[in-house]
């Protein structure tokens, strides 16, 4: 059973969806450490070396998501998990900007997957099984 | 007085060795005696001396049908805790061994380097607690360490209380280095969802088939029944059944005891100590409900310097009733002599404000604390650690404390301050003594028959205001 660590990042108060995707992740059969809400960068570090996680879920919806989530590979490299699959979602920028735009920049910073605002689940599921090698 | 029957409890402390007698049939505490505590020759020397002053109090042809001890002598149960992530599996470890009743002296995360080792093996602990990982996580850091430990030069029994996944790995390592490794269940076995009661119990199966010898105590043993527990963890369950009670006997419902004592202040909280405020965001480790803290740093005689300094925002250090530039000369003595109790007015006030201090410092460090965040959707409460604001109870036991005049203003020092909202004190609670300084006594109790633990406890621990007056 693969483990993935969810959680909302930053001063980031928005819960709801995120128990959403806990609630799809659990059942299609992933083992979930929910860190739930205002999550810091040294939290999902530390949630993901002592439960030894597959990926890490990071969710943000209050248009902050570029700030709170820069340097947060680096985090991981320095506590020896760099090869860590990081996956990003949400309403992550404020402002009508192109969606590939934002994707790129997120990829650039050491994301292996982003996903916009309304993403459907199921999607993003799928990814995260073909990309952690779980048969979906 | 002859021919009656008494039921014996003894602490050998640090520096006293405490003898409390009680009478089964009235649930009276007939008489409480102490001697100093003779260790380093034999143990029985001391208990003999307060079993001589005991006899003057009961008088002689009375029959001692139960004789229970915990002990804190010879340094007490020395801890090493390892664990992954210094506030995850690291203090979840250390919380379990002190809720145990140790005395946590070194505390160590991730993979040990051979200078971790040195220090370990310097420690001399008399037991180590390897933890490390959630049940089906990190594998790979416990493994590591328990091949570290398993080439350690030192005797003492090794607890595993980590990932489940791997401890047959790591008990069969540990055997393989000729370590005896005891298994208990995960101290963590999800994030942050602590399990500290199993490794509490293997603590106490250690304590009373190793430590107890390792520390030349067994000359004790064939006086006593048994030396059940290291004295904190006796305090501990006193303090669990004052507040729970148990099925026919109510208890007072949650709260704190405060323990003051010559080298270390400990605070027991029996309370569940979930957020007063439903929307405070909850972070970090899930304490538990009967959590332990030791302050190793604040006596008021051993270590009274650091609580001395701990004042000095007001400089130089004072107290109502002491003559200015009299604090420190006071002070001074009480360092230099730990047996030296306050004769004077002038002593007793700064006897009373040492622990005070030491009270506050205590308290501060083991409640919980909130810090407010204004996010763009208002203000958000983030509470760490244990929410003791509700309880309605806060209880004074140790010497410096039952026996001051004025422990009513040293046990105000732990409660909540509205000029220090951040820290989760109890708010205005009853304040209680354990009126004989008898509570280590009703914890073993609770061993042979909880019921009269109970009662006893809640005639014993008195509101202040009750209590019997030792007021020197």
């Amino acid at each position: 059973m693969k483990t993935v660590v969810t959680g909302v990042i930053g001063a980031d108060c928005h819960i709801v969806g995120n128990r959403i995707l806990q609630m799809a992740l659990e059942e299609a059969g992933f083992k979930v450490v929910p860190l739930g809400i205002m999550v810091s960068q040294e939290e999902f570090v530390k949630a993901a070396v002592e439960t030894n996680a597959d990926a890490i879920l990071v969710s943000s919806l209050y248009g902050q998501g570029e700030l709170d989530c820069q340097g947060l590979r680096d985090k991981f490299e320095e506590a020896g998990l760099g090869r860590i699959h990081l996956v990003v979602g949400g309403n992550l920028v404020v402002g009508k900007q192109e969606w590939t735009d934002v994707e790129r920049r997120f990829l650039a910073m050491g994301f292996n997957r982003a996903y916009p605002p309304g993403v459907d689940l199921r999607r993003v599921i799928e990814d995260l099984c073909r990309d952690l090698g779980v048969p979906a | 007085m002859s021919g009656s029957e008494l039921w014996l409890f003894i602490d050998f402390g640090s520096t006293f060795t405490k003898v409390v007698a009680i009478d089964p049939a009235t649930e009276t505490v007939r008489a409480r005696v102490q001697a100093p505590t003779t260790v380093a020759t034999d143990i029985t020397e001391g208990l003999g001396a307060a079993l001589r002053l005991l006899e003057r109090e009961v008088g002689d042809g009375v029959a001692y049908t139960r004789k229970l001890a915990c002990s804190s002598a010879a340094g007490g149960l020395r801890m090493v805790t390892v664990g992954l992530v210094p506030d995850l599996t690291s203090e979840a470890a250390r919380l379990a061994a002190l809720g145990a009743g140790a005395k946590v002296v070194g505390t160590f995360s991730y993979k040990l380097p051979a200078s971790d080792l040195v220090r370990i093996r310097d420690l001399r602990p008399d037991l180590i607690l390897l933890a490390g990982g959630t049940d089906g996580g990190n594998e790979e850091v416990i493994l590591h360490n328990a091949r570290r430990l398993a080439e350690l030069d030192l005797a003492a029994p090794v607890i595993v209380a980590g990932n489940r996944v791997v401890a047959d790995e790591v008990v069969a390592i540990l055997r393989a280095g000729g370590k005896e490794p005891v298994v208990a269940d995960n101290v963590m076995p999800e994030f942050a969802q602590l399990s500290v009661e199993p490794v509490r119990e293997r603590i106490r199966e250690i304590f009373i088939s190793h430590i107890v010898k390792a520390k030349g105590l067994q000359a004790a043993e064939s006086f006593v029944e048994g030396i059940l527990m290291p004295t904190p963890n006796a305090v501990l369950n006193a303090a669990v059944l004052l507040a729970d009670g148990c099925p026919g006997e109510p208890g007072l419902g949650e709260l704190v005891v405060l323990d003051v004592g010559g080298a270390t202040t400990d605070v027991h909280s029996a309370a569940r100590g979930a957020p007063t405020d439903a929307d405070a965001v909850v972070k970090g480790l899930h304490e538990p409900y009967a959590k332990r803290t030791v302050e190793g740093d604040l006596g008021v005689r051993y270590n009274l310097r650091n609580v001395v300094e701990a004042m000095a925002g007001e400089a130089p250090p004072s107290a109502p009733g002491v003559a200015p530039g009299a604090f420190r000369a006071i002070a001074e003595r009480f360092s230099r002599d730990a047996t030296l109790t306050p004769e004077t007015a002038e002593e007793a006030a700064v006897d009373a404000a040492l622990a005070g201090v030491a009270v506050g410092q205590a308290m501060r460090r083991h409640a919980g604390s909130v810090e407010v965040f204004y996010s763009a959707q208002g203000p958000i409460s983030v509470v760490r650690g244990k929410d003791l604001r509700g309880v309605s109870l806060v209880l004074g036991t140790g010497g410096p404390l039952v026996f001051s005049p004025r422990r009513e203003a040293i046990l105000r020092q732990a409660c909540y301050d509205p000029a220090e909202r951040a820290s989760l004190r109890p708010v205005d609670p009853r304040l209680y003594i354990d009126s004989e300084y008898t509570m280590f006594a009703f914890g073993l109790l609770g061993e042979v028959d909880a019921k009269m633990a109970v009662r006893m406890l809640t005639r014993y621990c008195r509101p202040i205001e009750e209590g019997t007056s030792h007021g020197r």
